[in-house]
């Protein structure tokens, strides 16, 4: 649907260039939320710029639906924007529109008929839950209430896509769900393709299918969300991962010397990550019966990604260094992932 | 009737000459404002679009149009007369009377009115401005539902403050032969040391003011939502 093929955007500023983004290629598939997750300045809000030429790459393609944007005339590149809804993290509601003008707007400078509009415009109002605030005007709502205006005026135009730039970081956490489930629900029920830019890996894991990590201006890392939380490979994919889970705590603890981490000579704390492939016989009952192994649970947490769950333990294992070694060949054998985390040491 | 007499004596006597000279100032008032709107807007809409940050960049337009205003701005008001007369005279076939006071209110007008006008519009958020490019708005279509609907409180203020300023302006003009309360000041209240007319047409002078400021908030009121 969108194909960024080596997109590079340098600013020139007076303490000279920065490269916002350097040589960006990603495919964003019809019908997918794709996340596009990283820090502060990482260059996310240029990168999807760049996708509806608010702007314009320095090098580089922006294939939308077959065209290259960045050889579209003016009017076949206004055209080609109405199909690309945006929101923004700011929501840049017109002050002066009252809800149902600033929705209705984009259709009526394209002279649509009256009825017409009013029937487009009720049944957003509908989908944002807004329609008895339809005369008030934008000053007068919250944040999330703008932002599902704003949602419903980038649907005015049945696009093929919907752009998102930090939509929810402006909001409270309970107002984010709501939006997230929102955008979800557009994309299931009218299909529309989802780009959503956060540096909130909750967001990603919430609603999105795919997620490219950029970290200065590059992506360092790009996969399908399941394949990404369970066998993340970069330093930055990992750290983000873990600010979305309590999962990595424990590494906290461990340098606090905190007293549940103080392991006794034949214990290791371990670390064990499974799939649903892998749940399927009892684990740790049978290598407590197979080798006289105990497992104490620290930790346990469960993720939902796509409807795939994966599955965290941190527990302490308690047994003679040879019955723990088998136990952990065992879990391997099943697919479960394993990492020693620490071992007790003797004194 | 006997004490105003003997309070505003000359005000009294000359009585038949204020409502002449209040309609005058209202008339060069009514007429610099509308039309130093008419050319200001435009211009500071072409400052706004033309600017590199601009949604129609456009250095040489910009370049000139900027450094034109602030020219303008910069001459003061009583050297505008004098330099504007050759075409005053050329326009109107005259350099008495309301008609030669027009060019130069309005040459001296329009550059405030582009800058208030420009800075109304420049205090709609970016990205608003940036919401409707993506909405696949055209050019054109962002100055007429963004830059000149958006603000229009600001652009009331901008304008109430210019029009206070064309009070004073006018008053200078009377001074050169254009007539209106500043000439009346001028003539009777100065020359004659009549200064009961002078204080009269102070008063009056604030009284418009007023007026000015209080239609001008209640319409910055009525247009804030
Ligand atoms: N118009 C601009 N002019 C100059 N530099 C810019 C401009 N826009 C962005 N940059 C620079 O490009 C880099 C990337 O910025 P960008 O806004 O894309 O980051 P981001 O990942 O969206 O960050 P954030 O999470 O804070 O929004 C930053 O170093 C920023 O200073
Ligand atoms: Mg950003």
């Amino acid at each position: 649907m969108i194909q960024l093929e080596h997109v590079t955007k340098t600013f020139k500023t007076k303490d000279g260039d920065v490269q916002a983004v350097k040589d960006v290629s990603i495919h964003v598939k019809e019908g997918m939320i794709y996340g596009i997750i990283g820090f502060s300045g990482a260059g996310k809000s240029t990168l999807v710029r760049c996708m509806n030429l608010l702007e314009r790459p320095d090098e580089g393609k922006v294939i939308f639906d077959g065209q290259d944007l960045t050889q579209a005339s003016p009017v076949e590149l206004r055209k080609s924007r109405k199909k690309i809804g945006m929101i923004f993290q700011h929501f840049n509601l017109l002050p002066a529109l009252t809800i149902y003008e600033n929705i209705a707007l984009s259709l009526r400078m394209e002279k649509t008929p009256k009825d017409e509009i009013d029937a487009k415009v009720m049944n957003l109002l509908e989908l944002i839950d807004l329609v008895e605030r339809k005369d008030s005007y934008p000053s007068q709502l919250s944040g999330g209430q703008k932002q599902r205006v704003s949602i419903a005026r980038a649907l005015v135009n049945d696009p093929k896509v919907l752009l998102c730039d930090e939509a929810t970081s402006a909001l409270d956490p309970q107002t984010t769900q709501t939006i997230l489930k929102l955008i979800k629900r557009i994309n299931k029920e009218r299909g529309i393709t989802v780009v959503m830019i956060t540096h909130e890996m909750f967001v990603v894991k919430e609603i999105c299918d795919r997620v490219a990590i950029m970290d200065a201006g590059r992506v360092v890392e790009e996969g399908d969300i399941v394949d990404i939380f369970s066998h993340p490979q970069e330093k930055m994919t990992k750290e983000f991962i873990s600010t979305a889970s309590n999962a990595n705590k424990i590494d906290e603890l461990i340098e606090q010397q905190h007293p549940i981490t103080q392991l006794k000579e034949n214990e290791q704390l371990v670390r064990l990550q499974y799939d649903q492939t892998n749940t399927s016989h009892p684990m740790i009952s049978e290598i407590s019966r197979k080798f006289n192994v105990d497992c104490s649970i620290i930790y346990g947490n469960i993720e939902i990604l796509q409807e795939s769950p994966i599955g965290t333990l941190i527990c302490v294992l308690k047994g003679s260094d040879d019955d723990i070694r088998n136990s952990i060949a065992c879990f391997k054998q099943d697919g479960i992932r394993v990492e020693v985390i620490k071992r007790g040491h003797i004194d | 009737m006997d004490t105003l007499t003997n309070w505003i004596p000359n005000v009294i006597e000359y009585s038949n000459l204020f409502p002449q000279a209040i309609v005058d100032t209202l008339i060069m008032l009514f007429v610099t404002g509308v039309i130093s709107l008419l050319i200001g807007l435009p211009l500071a809409i072409i400052v706004v679009v033309t600017k590199p940050e601009g949604i129609c960049p456009n250095k040489t337009i910009f370049f000139i149009l900027d450094k034109f205003i602030n020219l303008f701005r910069a001459i003061p008001f009583v050297i505008l007369i004098p330099m504007l007369s050759d075409p005053t005279r050329w326009i109107f076939h005259t350099t008495i009377g309301i008609k030669m006071a027009f060019v130069p209110l309005i040459v001296g007008t329009v550059p405030f009115v582009a800058r208030q006008m420009e800075s109304a519009m420049e205090e709609i958020p970016e990205g608003i401005v940036e919401a409707s490019i993506s909405m696949g708005m055209s050019p054109w279509q962002i100055v007429r539902h963004v830059y000149l609907k958006q603000n229009i409180p600001g652009m009331i203020r901008g304008m109430t403050i210019v029009l206070i300023a064309v009070i004073g302006q006018i008053a200078i003009v009377g001074t050169v032969g254009a007539g209106g309360l500043g000439d009346l000041a001028i003539r009777f209240g100065w020359q004659r040391r009549m200064n009961d007319i002078t204080y009269v047409v102070l008063f009056l002078l604030l009284v418009i003011i007023s007026i000015i400021q209080m239609v001008g908030d209640w319409l910055v009121k009525k247009t804030t939502h």
